[in-house]
């Protein structure tokens, strides 16, 4: 097991993303959906930044897609629920949803199919901590906090302080085999 | 026709009339016993080696269902006679409770004669103590003790009042061998019952029946029976008090007999927290308790022989809702292997006394003198050979029409090889002949 | 979780929190415009029911909807379910339509048991007989977490016909087995006599229950002529056992009061009690839909036992 980010990595990169998402989007009509179950903590953290930087508010929301998950029925068990709270409408907004690791794209799939039942966004744009490649659907993230190349049977995992006590990204490598695959990645 | 001659050779003998229990050969001619000793040579007879085997009596079953006529979706007299040779029965006494119903000889006769034209068994049909069952007027008990029965039951129900039971007693005791076999439940405290009522019942959210509406009849009866000195029969006994209460009676010297069925001997209530309907009874499957004290009852002599209750019904009739579901097991063919497994083999019984519960006392009750023993040069040649040590698991198909049975996927112990019937194999290796 | 909802013996305390938790996703589904998520889409929800339930259907019937699960009603008045043709024939020809999951509510208990034999769906207990009512029990729970934010050590009185109560059965295993302190009320032949085996107490004074209660669960009291046999008349229940207004007066601060419904106003409670803010009655209806859909997420969201094997994940 390697670690890929350490605590002042992550400071960095979500100070980064912020500036990025202030330079690149108008705040006005910004909000913020962070992907259960680390992803929510993430986005707080980018609209604490933003606050920082340009003073402003923006609303942060947590979104659960697991009854969207394109896999119901074909795990052991039916997938873990996560809370849902977006206290806001999102329709006209530009939405940027935040997720730790983006893989497969599915997670991502299923977050827009969620969030388009929510309401119409004006745009959907999407930040990443870690992007590890092997999308297996055409999703592409618009802020991403670091690049890494992994192998497809690799386990990547983001550690964020408010659940594992400290923040971090850590790569496990799996010898190679049959894909065992998370589905939401 | 002539009947095979047969040598039966080194088997355990087992007749608990003639004070038996040990290895010794029997050779069977003409329909009868010609011969028990030691090293018997018979050149003409077929050879049967039965190392290994037990030898006895042919069962007798006081109570049992063949459902004929009336019900033969069900099962006929000759399907129901095929299961009971396969179970190692050479006679069997059929009630009452058929369409029309067994309450004159018209109906009596014609059992007796389907069962002579199956040939599988002898068959002692039992008669009604009252007209089509209706608990009312006494049926024609008289021509029917003339006709060759002995047993009256208006089994499947109960003789709802004390005055008609005392009249059918009385009645009954001027034909000198009479027995009055009661089914006894109080229908009062059994209406829309389903099973015992007790904790299981209670949780299983099914209306139950308590024990108590078997005792208060039970007691009843004996009563009734000390009144009028009659025979009385307690069938399918299933509660902890009526065994306490027959054996007082018994104490008393009054003519009391009582039998028990294989599954009351094994089952409890909590064996029906599947909903299996083919576990659904009458009386039902009571608590471990009440099993504990039949079994007692048995061992020491209060309760006199084991019967099936062989109360066929068709798939579909048990294929349905518990409530819905009509009560009874099949029995025919499994009460042997039953008694050995879950009675003789745990040492709750003897083997004797087995054989004594299965055949020979229910012979004496029903009067079928050429049944239970003892197997002695002259007498009819009625005869079961059985594996003591074969295992087998219980499950369809059945010989019996139906398949309701309380034992499916139990296994068991002990299996019929030959049953013989007036010198005739009706089961050989297992199977039947005809 | 087990393969099928039958009774509450099919369900761990653990499993008990994970459906409560799961409802919470489902209810927050229910705050939203579209209350839908495809997370059974293409899935095959058969609702059998034998006795009539408006209530209880419909809200199966939501919640399967709601998950974007197709559904079948059979409901008696209709179809061959009155025709007789028998449960396991009709459970066949559900099979063959390729039923993923069967709610079934039957007047016979047992028959979800005997279901489970002749089908390969998963298969739940909307109401048998006298026997359970799993998913009321879990609603019932659900609301009293929700309103009362913990199960263990909640004082709970059910109070009326236990005997004949396939809910009082199945709350009454849930509480326990959820650490609730659990007490039988009613007339003494209304109440089991072995109750007390089923970690429960048992009371035949209301007046004396009511003031120690966090939830007083009424049941419903039959009135059919079968049920007088058990108590004089129903005069004589309400009076001794109906919560009007004066025994309201009796329940503690912020205690619960609950009915499964239908309600007899008038005889176990009082119109007017019925519609105070502590009665929660409204409360258990909007919780069943979410509960029902947590229930029918949870059985049929994981790989069924005989389905073909599928790779892990994708």
């Amino acid at each position: 097991m390697s670690r890929i980010l350490g605590p002042d990595d992550v400071r960095r990169a979500l100070a980064r993303i912020a500036h990025e998402i202030v330079e690149r989007e108008r705040i006005d009509g910004l909000v913020l959906v962070g992907i259960a179950d680390r992803g929510d903590h993430l986005a707080l953290r980018l609209s604490r930044e933003i606050a920082k930087i340009e003073g402003a508010d923006v609303p942060v929301g947590v979104l659960d897609i697991t009854f969207y998950r394109d896999d119901i029925g074909l795990t052991a068990e039916a997938p873990e629920v996560h809370e849902t709270r977006i206290p806001f409408d999102i329709a006209g907004r530009t939405v940027v949803l935040v997720d730790d690791v983006l893989f497969t794209g599915r997670t991502i799939r299923a977050a827009m199919d969620a969030l388009t039942d929510l309401g119409r966004a004006r745009r959907i744009r999407l930040a990443v901590l870690v992007d590890r490649g092997h999308r297996e659907l055409p999703i592409r993230a618009d802020f991403v906090g670091k690049n890494v190349p992994t192998q497809l049977g690799d386990d990547v995992r983001v550690m964020v302080s408010e659940i594992d006590g400290e923040d971090g990204a850590v790569v496990e490598e799996r010898p190679a085999g049959p894909a065992l695959r998370e589905a939401h990645a | 026709m002539a009947s095979p001659e047969m040598l039966f050779r080194g088997a355990r003998v087992v007749d608990p009339r003639a004070g038996r229990d040990e290895v010794a050969d029997v050779h069977v001619r003409d329909g009868v016993v010609a011969d028990v000793g030691s090293g018997l040579d018979a050149a003409s007879a077929e050879i049967v080696e039965c190392d290994g085997l037990v030898l006895a009596p042919g069962l007798v079953d006081l109570h049992t269902h063949l459902r004929e006529p009336g019900f033969e979706h069900k099962e006929t007299v000759e399907t129901g006679t095929r299961a009971a040779a396969a179970g190692g029965y050479t006679a069997v006494a059929p009630m009452a409770n058929t369409d029309p119903v067994a309450d004159d000889a018209s109906v009596i006769a014609q059992v007796r004669t389907a069962a002579a034209l199956a040939g599988l068994a002898d068959v002692f049909p039992v008669g009604a103590i009252t007209k089509g069952l209706q608990g009312e007027v006494l049926a024609e008990i008289g021509e029917m003790v003339a006709a060759g029965v002995r047993v009256f039951s208006d089994d499947g129900r109960c003789v709802p009042t004390a005055r008609t039971l005392r009249n059918a007693l009385t009645y009954a005791s001027a034909f000198d061998d009479a027995v009055i076999a009661e089914h006894c439940e109080d229908d009062s405290l059994s209406i829309g019952q389903q099973m015992h009522e007790g904790s299981s019942s209670s949780s299983l959210g099914l209306a139950g029946q308590p024990a108590a509406a078997e005792d208060a009849i039970v007691f009843r009866d004996i009563e009734m029976a000390r009144l009028t000195g009659g025979r009385l029969h307690i069938c399918h006994l299933s509660s902890a008090r009526s065994v306490e209460l027959v054996r007082r009676a018994k104490a008393d010297g009054l003519r009391v007999t009582a039998e028990v069925t294989p599954h009351h001997l094994v089952f409890t209530d909590e064996d029906l927290r599947t909903y299996d309907t083919n576990r659904k009874v009458n009386p039902p499957l009571r608590s471990e308790a009440d099993r504990d004290a039949l079994r007692w009852g048995l061992a020491d002599g209060t309760i006199d022989a084991i019967a099936t209750d062989h109360a066929p019904h068709a798939v579909e009739e048990k294929e349905a809702e518990f409530d819905r579901a009509p009560p009874g097991t099949i029995g025919l063919e499994t009460a042997l292997a039953v008694a050995l497994t879950k009675l003789v083999a745990p040492g709750i019984i003897s083997l004797v006394r087995a054989v004594e519960t299965l055949s020979s006392t229910p012979a004496s009750i029903l009067g079928a003198r050429d049944h239970g023993g003892p197997i002695e040069a002259g007498r009819p040649a009625n005869l079961v050979l059985f594996d003591p040590q074969e295992r087998w698991t219980v499950e369809p198909p059945f010989v019996s029409k139906s398949r309701n049975c309380a034992f499916t996927g139990s296994d068991l112990i002990g299996r019929v090889r030959s049953t013989v019937l007036h010198g005739e194999l009706t089961v050989s290796e297992g199977k039947a002949t005809r | 979780m087990n393969e099928h909802l039958l009774s509450m013996h099919d369900v761990t305390a653990d499993d008990v929190i994970r459906i409560l938790d799961t409802a919470e996703s489902f209810r927050e589904v229910g705050t939203r415009v579209i209350k839908k998520v495809p997370a059974l889409r293409g899935r095959t929800v058969v609702n059998l029911f034998y006795e009539n339930s408006t209530r209880t259907r419909i809200s199966f019937e939501l919640a399967a909807k709601r998950l974007s699960a197709d559904v079948i009603n059979f409901s008696s008045g209709g179809s061959s379910v009155s025709k007789g043709e028998s449960l396991k024939d009709t459970a066949l020809t559900l099979q063959a339509m390729g039923a993923d999951a069967i709610v079934i509510r039957h007047a016979s208990s047992g028959s979800p048991f005997q279901l489970t034999k002749w089908v390969r769906g998963h298969v739940l207990n909307a109401g048998d007989g006298t026997h359970e009512h799993p998913t009321q029990a879990l609603l019932d729970l659900y609301t009293m977490r929700e309103r009362l934010g913990r199960l263990e050590g909640l004082r709970v009185a059910i109070v009326g016909d236990v005997l004949h109560s396939r809910v009082a059965r199945s709350l009454s295993f849930g509480l326990v087995k959820m650490g609730a302190d659990v007490t039988l009320v009613g007339p003494a032949t209304l109440i089991p006599p072995d109750a007390p085996q089923w970690g429960v107490q048992v009371s035949h004074d209301v007046d004396g229950v009511l003031p120690k209660l966090d939830v007083c669960y009424l049941l419903r009291v039959q009135t059919e002529r079968q049920r007088l046999e058990y108590f004089p008349s129903v005069r004589e229940y309400a009076r001794l056992f109906g919560l009007n207004r004066a025994r309201v007066g009796l329940l503690p601060e912020g205690s619960l009061i609950m009915h499964p419904g239908p309600m007899n106003r008038g005889v176990e409670i009082d119109s007017d009690v019925a519609d105070l803010p502590q009665s929660v009655i409204e409360d258990q209806v909007t919780n069943g839909i979410a509960v029902r859909m947590a229930l029918l997420y949870l059985l049929l969201g994981g790989r069924h036992a005989d389905a073909a094997d599928e790779v892990a994940g994708g």
